[in-house]
């Protein structure tokens, strides 16, 4: 049998791939008969609740569980972060970390049972102040982030005997005294959590030894191992499966020590056990992403084109004190020279983990508005200066790609019709309008993946792959790859995924999920295939390579007219199931996959300048991935994504009450977030010219989820002629915002 | 949650006998939508949970002789804004409409959401209505909290948002108690501003029932609410002002101003309603009426926005109540269908 040459069909030939396909799961999820990990129940399972922190910086001293083990229905109770009878005081650094666990025979004796554990604490003093840098460092909670300086290689070196900062600094003020225009700001956005509509959360039970686990998910291949690892037994002892999963954004790689707790509880009482967080231990410790706060200055000539930019930013990713990476700033853009610097701030908060496009969202919306702010200082068209600066950019073979992409996205949001200068579009009663631009990137290269494909001699198809469907469609981009592969219908394969049993496959994340599945299915798809045309072409006597599968059947091109169904075809299998077992290793080089994206989202808003309300008229996405699979999944990742863009740029927002620290409104009852209403016209346009299409597919799931708050954060400043410098925009930031612009 | 008793009573009298037994701690259920999820917070931890649903004559909505409309205690939002009597009460069914959630509408009841528990932040993680006297809201994050009637410990924010409309409408409330004893309320005194730990935010006492709101016949008095939101979700809104309004040939003989979200109780704006008396409703006096309610405010540390966003609210109430645009978002013309609008479907 000859090599297989994985590639993807010609454009013409393709049956499945790039048309809009239904999720197979869809009614399923829709009609509720589909299991979450939530959903799971087991015979005889103990319901766990977890006692949290109450304070947001303190010691717990000693716990009391004596008249919590006395509430009928308590079977076991569990210490986390709390000291044992002689132990040290345990510190506790963020609201809501949980002390102890609650195992009882149902959900009101497990709270009853929390509601009764005594718990001393010394209180310690709270800081959560991350906007606020000079309060940090006075109260010692700083740490350097980062940071550096690069100068057009023009401008020389420093001589032999010259201080190299001192020659650094009158370089800068050098270029900066000879900037056509100077631009200062300062901007922010503040941290989010990932407010997953499942909560995280896990069913185990053991069985013979063996823990069996259901657990919400984005790393089913790997959460194994962290059970194993934190339970000293082996990963072959572990098996964890996640059907369906409601949410995860970057937060769900994990056990978690509450995962874990629940195996050990289990363990203990020989019965399954259940645990998952409340609403609100959700918001506090499950997931948030870091806060990021700038100020810059800037030197553009006198085209708007930028060539020095200094900025020192700083934010919390939560007690081991971090922020925004300072590699992204400023973002996409690349002046020739730049110094920037980072603090990270050490506040008592759950420390933060990866939330869809980590660093992107934030770097985008702390320095593309300074970009923004250029055009409105120099009364000239945002996008006129967005497209003049693509001359420097970090990736400069994405120029024309960007260049393209916004003018598409001009068109479809009728740039030219409704675009003003900065604060001077016309007021209709207390209105004005205004519009924004974002630019961003992602990698998005495929992740590892195994696929283990069989072929029955009845025809049947059947694939088994360790990865997980976040929601995105992955099973369904599974299912067309193959139905492409084979001339088959969705409906004749069957895709299982969602096991750790089922071959190695990487997490889904950072958008790796849609490459490494497509490869890995791909390629077993072409190597069952050469198998069933080899048996094919013997029994036809022809030659293997001018054999197609299509439309169920296997075809020979040479207008021979000789041809057999696919099943008659796979009963020539025999007896045994065909079985091939395909990989994909990250970073290998492949016709199939391929890397880095650009996109683009503008912005169309209203604003109500009497109270500061901002509703959203249109947005409009353009974003290029490669080759599209599912061309309507596709669109509905793009979808989501903008809408949560409209949260983050309008609505989230984690506030710390500033006396005590506690996280105030982890309720989804304060936690605001965006309805139907305010979500606007959102106008998604995938951007597949073949230069693109023609590099293979490319992950999608973090990249339009990065410059849209930078795209209503400048419409909002087109709209009023004034920065509301930090995002969230609310009506109360809006109305400050204007008052400190009339003094 | 904790366990607790469950009762259905079937009449009033059985309904307070439930509710008066000293012995337990008993609530009122109605829709159970704010309830509910205050017990489940472990905020409020009855022994004795006592559902109004089923109590014949509660869940009827009728006019009587003087033209009152009669809204019993197990009325649905929905049932009140589906009824014919609130088209006139343009004030109420403004604010019902806003509810932008058809459960809560379908659930909650008319009078449960008279009554619902504050939404501040300490009161619902169990520091209490006062929270330490104060002190926990004024060093700490207050940007939803009271703005006026808040010089002593009470800086909470009364949630109804139907209280002020149903105060311009004049409506009075009917409570009753063990032994057919009943008493009628004008709804602004169901409220009260707590003052030490223990007291609540309005005059109810153990064993007392609301059942019913009446409201008394509007003719041509002219009404209107306005609330100034952030999104279009169920979550509270920032500020919201209802006025009624009698005029005479385009002059105003009387008028009720009530603020929302401002204060522990509704807040009278007395002064500001007085002083539209005698004067025309245009831009000018709706403008100064607005200013006129705020008058008296204080903000805290973090809320001073809600002093604007009070005087816009009047003054937007005052012009819809007019009939007058009021200029916000909610005029502006729908974006132009372009060539591009909607998905672009390939
Ligand atoms: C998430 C959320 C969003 C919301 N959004 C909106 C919105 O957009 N607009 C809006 O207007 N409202 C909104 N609400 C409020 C909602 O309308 C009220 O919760 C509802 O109307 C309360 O009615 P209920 O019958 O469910 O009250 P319950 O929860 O049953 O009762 C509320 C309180 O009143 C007491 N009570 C009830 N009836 C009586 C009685 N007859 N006598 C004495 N005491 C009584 C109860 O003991 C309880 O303390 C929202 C509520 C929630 C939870």
């Amino acid at each position: 049998m000859a090599e297989v040459d994985y590639r993807w069909p010609e454009n013409h030939k393709m049956r499945w791939i790039g048309k809009r396909v239904d999720r197979l799961d869809g009614l399923e999820k829709s009609g509720g008969t589909a299991k979450y990990t939530y959903d799971v129940n087991l015979p005889n399972q103990l319901i766990v609740r977890g006692l949290g922190c109450p304070h947001a910086h303190c010691n717990v001293l000693a716990v009391d569980i004596s008249e919590a083990e006395k509430v009928p229905g308590v079977v076991y109770i569990h210490r986390l972060n709390a000291p044992g009878p002689n132990d040290d005081p345990v510190e506790i650094r963020a609201d809501g970390t949980l002390l102890v666990a609650v195992a009882a025979e149902n959900e009101a004796a497990a709270a009853e049972g929390v509601s009764k554990v005594k718990v001393q604490y010394k209180l310690l003093d709270a800081f959560t102040a991350d906007h606020d840098l000079q309060s940090a460092e006075a109260n010692g909670r700083t740490k350097p982030a980062g940071g550096g300086i690069e100068l057009d290689e023009a401008l020389g070196e420093p001589g032999d005997d010259e201080d190299e900062e001192e020659w650094e600094n009158k370089v800068m003020q050098h270029l900066f005294d000879t900037s056509a225009h100077v631009v200062e700001g300062e901007y922010g956005i503040d941290s989010i959590t990932h407010c997953c509509l499942e909560p995280h959360g896990a069913t185990v039970h053991w069985v013979d030894g063996k823990l069996k686990v259901y657990l919400s998910t984005q790393n089913v291949s790997q959460a194994d191992d962290g059970f194993a690892g934190a339970l000293e037994i082996t990963a072959d002892d572990v098996d964890v499966t996640c059907d369906y999963i409601g949410g995860g954004f970057g937060s769900k790689f994990q056990p978690n020590y509450w995962g874990i707790a629940a195996a050990e509880i289990s363990k203990v009482t020989g019965r399954p056990v259940k645990f998952m967080l409340t609403r609100d231990q959700e918001l506090k410790i499950a997931g948030n992403r870091p806060s990021g706060y700038i100020k810059v200055k800037l030197g553009a000539d006198a085209n708007g084109v930028v060539r020095v930019w200094d900025s020192l930013h700083w934010g919390t990713s939560g007690f081991n004190g971090s922020t925004v990476a300072v590699g992204n700033i400023p973002y996409v853009f690349r002046p020739k020279s730049f110094r920037r610097k980072a603090t990270g701030i050490v506040t008592d908060n759950e420390p933060s983990v990866a939330w869809r496009a980590p660093n992107h969202p934030q770097a985008c919306a702390i320095t593309q508005t300074a970009y923004d702010d250029l055009a409105a200082k120099m009364g000239v068209d945002s996008l006129d200066i967005f497209l003049r600066n693509l001359e420097n950019i970090d990736t400069p073979e994405k120029a024309p790609v960007y260049a393209e992409q916004l003018r598409i996205a001009a068109d479809l949001i009728n740039w030219r019709k409704h675009w003003h200068p900065h604060g001077k579009g016309k007021k209709s009663g207390a209105v004005v309008e205004g519009l924004g631009i974002g630019i961003h990137k992602w990698a998005g290269t495929a992740n590892s993946s195994n696929c283990l494909l069989k072929i029955h001699a009845d025809g049947g198809v059947e694939s088994y792959c360790g990865t997980q469907d976040l929601g995105t469609g992955t099973r369904t981009v599974c299912a067309m790859v193959l139905a492409e592969t084979f001339g088959l219908t969705l409906d004749e394969v069957k895709v299982n995924i969602g096991s750790s049993t089922y071959p190695f496959s990487g997490a889904s994340g950072g958008s790796t999920t849609v490459g490494a599945v497509t490869e890995s299915h791909r390629r077993a798809a072409q190597d069952a295939l050469a198998k069933v045309l080899d048996l094919v072409a013997k029994k036809l006597d022809v030659s293997a390579d001018i054999l197609d599968a299509v439309g169920g059947k296997i075809v020979a091109r040479d207008y021979s007219g000789k041809e057999m169904t696919w099943k008659q075809a796979c009963s020539l299998i025999g007896i045994q199931p065909l079985e091939v077992n395909s990989s994909y290793a990250r970073g290998t080089a492949s016709p199939l996959s391929s890397e880095n994206v650009a996109g683009c989202q503008m912005a169309h808003v209203a604003v109500d300048t009497e109270t500061g309300q901002v509703k959203i008229k249109r947005m409009v996405a353009v974003q290029d991935m490669g080759l599209i699979i599912n061309r309507k999944t596709a669109e509905s990742q793009i979808y989501g994504a903008m809408i949560m863009s409209i949260a983050a740029a309008l609505f989230e927002q984690r506030i710390n009450d500033p006396k005590t620290g506690v996280f105030v409104n982890s309720e989804l009852a304060d936690y605001r977030l965006p309805r139907l209403g305010d979500i606007g016209n959102l106008v998604v346009h995938l951007h597949e010219p073949e230069s693109e299409r023609a590099r293979g597919v490319i992950g999608l799931g973090e990249p339009p989820a990065i410059s849209g708050c930078t795209a209503i954060s400048n419409a909002v400043c087109n709209a009023l002629g004034v920065r509301v410098p930090t995002i969230p925009l609310t009506p109360k930031r809006v109305l400050d915002a204007l008052r400190t612009a009339k003094g | 949650m904790k366990n607790f008793e469950y009762a259905q009573p079937r009449t009033e009298q059985e309904a307070v006998a439930l509710l008066a037994d000293q012995s337990k701690h008993s609530v009122v259920l109605a829709g159970g939508t704010d309830l509910i999820s205050l017990m489940k917070r472990s905020v409020i931890t009855p022994d004795r949970v006592v559902n109004i649903a089923e109590i014949s004559g509660l869940q009827r909505i009728q006019r009587d002789e003087h033209g009152s409309i009669w809204v019993g205690a197990a009325v649905s939002l929905q049932s009140f804004l589906e009824s014919s009597y609130t088209t006139e009460l343009a004030a109420a069914q403004q604010i019902i409409q806003g509810i932008a959630s058809l459960q809560l509408q379908a659930q909650g009841t008319v009078v449960g959401e008279l009554l619902r528990r504050p939404m501040c932040w300490y009161f619902r993680s169990g520091h209490g209505l006062l929270a330490q006297q104060g002190r926990m809201v004024v060093e700490g994050d207050n940007r939803y909290h009271a703005i006026l009637g808040n010089r002593r410990s009470a800086k909470f924010v009364n949630p109804s948002r139907l209280a002020p409309a149903l105060i311009a409408a004049g409506a009075f409330v009917r409570i009753i108690k063990p032994g057919n004893d009943e008493r009628f309320l004008e709804l602004e005194s169901l409220y009260q501003t707590p003052d030490q730990d223990g007291q609540t935010e309005n005059v109810l006492t153990q064993g007392e029932l609301v059942t019913h709101v009446m409201i008394p016949a509007q003719r041509d008095r002219l009404s209107a609410a306005y609330e100034i939101r952030h999104g279009e979700g169920p979550d509270q809104p920032l500020v919201s002002a209802a006025v009624g309004i009698q005029a005479e040939r385009g002059i105003v003989r009387e008028a009720t101003v009530v603020l929302g979200q401002v204060a522990p109780i509704p807040w009278m704006a007395v002064e500001a309603a007085r002083n539209l008396v005698g004067q025309p409703l245009n831009e000018q006096t709706a403008t100064t009426a607005g200013i006129e309610a705020v008058a008296g405010a204080l903000p805290l540390s973090g809320n001073e926005y809600k002093i604007q966003l009070t005087q816009v609210a009047v003054k937007r109430a005052v012009l819809r109540a007019a009939g007058l645009e009021c200029g916000g978002l909610e005029c502006q013309p729908p974006l132009e269908q372009d060539h591009h609008s909607g998905p672009l479907m390939v």
